[in-house]
């Protein structure tokens, strides 16, 4: 309805009508743009900060991979090309490939976990009655607001060697049970955070402690939008829940766990402030990750910028890798058109 | 349905089905002690005495509870300052990072939501990517320009750092609002001979409003909680945000749990609240349509 005055000003061409009026003659009282040219002048602040702070740097980084950039170059001196050295010292060094073996490991485990518990608190979240739902739904929520660093240090304290807590609970479970689970009972002053196997243990709870809340609710969405007939169908003829789970909800939810592994996966790769805090800094080289490792090389003296964004090129290729399927799914099913 | 007329299955299953929601509503409260505890056992920490946190035993709450460590952070304060100093900064860093990301989401989520333009279907997968590279890969570029720009140690250059790490999401997100108010709103106006303008703020931007403000939240909250940035491109003790305060609290006196917990608390609540305002946009906004089945 409203159209037809669109029609009748555009001067016949109604099938483009709102969209900047396109084709038609430029309306009298424009604000002196031609309307060809509003949606880029409207893009141009935005464009300016997205290629020169994320596109730019993404360019130099690249750059300074194939560079040697020290002290005398932070301050202002050109920095020389040092062609493919920095890789081939990287591929050389012992610390490089443990802390890849640490990245993928963490990542494999943290991201396996998250998906399975989200999944399950999603479902439980979908059966719950409405009060208890709304109940869960407040606390999970607590775990994912709370910001990283305060996850990393709250997880600190509750693996405290001396006064934390979860050392006080596996003191309290019943002898026998503590040595059949863990072949020990006495777990009194237990450094949690010295050795990197255990400090990655801590850091894979903490992660899977803040993630799980956003797959969760993410699940129950997705549920929600699934009708009710089809579950009511499958349950009259007799269906149990694991057959109902793998073949209903499963299938029709697969684009959502694309999506949900890949940003989990993106996520768990590039760990840092969790890992930093709780390794204790950068001290414990053990338990390196990438990015931690990249950052160590760039930022403790003597700083070594250029093998730090070698490290960087590394980690972003396998991101960008992983990236494509994600934005694949996203093209597939969003209208980007 | 009920074609189950007789007395015996019936029982059955409500007996079953009363059964399985006891064990669904006990699942569901060990999950919420899980997700809840390790927060609330940072504020109980935060008001317990000294000896109740240095103790072997568990303590499941503050029996005399004290202000003692609350205090002490806002006098002696955290690494240097009182904690008011670094609360300061990061509400600066995070409402420049708003202001300023708010503006310009909302210009390029009205060109996309708006208008078909020709590159408007690659500034969108731009977007997609970019949401992807990870910042801490930037880092190491950032902080050389950051430098050579003079921003090193300033508050500024960590807002503009902000905004370029929050802007791809929050015009992915603000376009979908955009996108949800009837074109024929504009229309009318424009035939009633409003300016372009005018049109856009009379009109458009009411009712992009709430819109605008679960966008920000989420911007606010990523710059309030940002680290790595903050802990490279601020050298200057003064200059720290909550995040790098707290670390740097934690690695000087790393036995002082009250304090560190009471930092922490002051920190995560404000965010807390805000999430709870704007969770359900967020979802939305990151599973980005791949909901809709």
């Amino acid at each position: 309805m409203a159209n037809t005055s669109t029609i009748a000003r555009d001067g016949g061409s109604p099938s483009v009508p709102a969209r900047g009026h396109r084709g038609a003659t430029p309306p009298r009282r424009s604000s002196g743009l031609p309307v060809r040219v509003v949606p880029y002048a409207l893009l141009v602040p935005g464009l300016i900060v997205i290629a020169g702070l994320l596109l730019y740097p993404l360019f130099q980084m690249v750059v300074m991979s194939f560079q040697n950039v020290g002290l005398r170059q932070i301050r202002g001196v050109p920095a020389e090309s040092v062609g493919l050295e920095n890789y081939q010292k990287l591929v050389e060094s012992e610390l490089f490939w443990t802390s890849l073996r640490n990245t993928v490991v963490f990542a494999v485990v943290t991201v396996a976990l998250t998906l399975l518990l989200g999944t399950l608190v999603g479902l439980l979240l979908h059966k719950l009655g409405k009060k208890m739902s709304t109940f869960l739904i407040v606390g999970i929520m607590a775990a994912w607001a709370t910001p990283q660093i305060a996850t990393a240090i709250i997880w600190r304290w509750l693996f405290d060697a001396e006064s934390g807590v979860i050392n006080w609970a596996l003191n309290a479970l019943p002898d026998w049970f503590s040595s059949l689970l863990f072949g020990r009972s006495d777990w009194t002053g237990e450094p949690w955070l010295n050795d990197a196997f255990t400090i990655y243990i801590v850091l894979i709870i903490a992660v899977v402690w803040a993630s799980f809340p956003f797959i969760a609710v993410s699940v129950l969405a997705g549920l929600k939008s699934i009708s009710k007939e089809l579950y009511e169908a499958a349950r009259v003829d007799g269906a149990s829940a694991w057959r109902i789970f793998w073949k209903i909800t499963f299938p029709l939810l697969k684009p959502v766990f694309a999506v949900l592994t890949v940003l989990s996966v993106i996520w768990d790769f590039k760990v840092f402030t969790q890992l930093f805090v709780l390794a204790g800094g950068t001290s414990n080289r053990e338990a390196f990750n990438l990015s931690l490792f990249a950052f160590t090389q760039a930022f403790s003296a003597p700083p070594k910028m250029g093998m730090g964004a070698a490290i960087a090129v590394v980690l972003t290729l396998i991101l960008l890798f992983i990236t494509f399927f994600y934005v694949r799914q996203i093209v597939k099913t969003e209208d980007v058109r | 349905m009920t074609t189950y007329g007789r007395r015996g299955p019936r029982g059955d299953l409500q007996r079953r089905k009363r059964l399985g929601n006891i064990g669904l509503n006990t699942a569901a409260v060990l999950v919420f002690l899980f997700a809840v505890f390790p927060v609330y056992w940072m504020v109980s920490t935060a008001f317990k005495s000294s000896e109740q946190i240095f103790t072997t035993d568990f303590i499941p709450f503050p029996t005399d509870p004290t202000l003692e460590h609350v205090r002490r952070v806002f006098t002696e304060g955290v690494a240097g300052h009182s904690i008011w100093r670094y609360l300061l900064n990061s509400s600066i860093v995070a409402l420049g990072t708003v202001l300023i990301g708010a503006v310009f989401s909302l210009l390029a989520a009205t060109a996309v939501a708006r208008f078909r333009f020709r590159g408007r279907t690659s500034f969108l997968i731009l977007l997609l990517i970019v949401q992807m590279v990870p910042g801490e890969a930037l880092l190491i570029p950032l902080f050389m320009m950051v430098r050579r720009a003079g921003l090193y140690d300033q508050l500024l250059g960590l807002i503009v750092v902000n905004v370029a790490m929050t802007l791809p999401f929050a015009i992915w997100m603000l376009r979908t609002f955009v996108a949800a108010v009837p074109k024929e709103l504009e229309e009318a106006a424009w035939i009633d001979g409003a300016s372009r303008f005018a049109t856009f703020w009379r009109v458009l931007f009411p009712l992009v409003a709430p819109g605008l403000v679960a966008t920000s939240i989420f911007s606010f909250i990523t710059a309030w909680n940002e680290f790595v940035f903050a802990l490279t491109l601020i050298g200057d003790q003064g200059s720290y945000t909550m995040p790098v305060a707290l670390r740097y609290f934690v690695s000087q006196r790393s036995v002082d749990w009250g304090g560190i917990m009471a930092a922490s608390t002051l920190m995560t609540i404000p965010v807390i609240v805000f999430f709870l305002l704007v969770q359900r946009r967020m979802v939305s906004g990151l599973v980005a349509g791949a909901v809709k089945g």
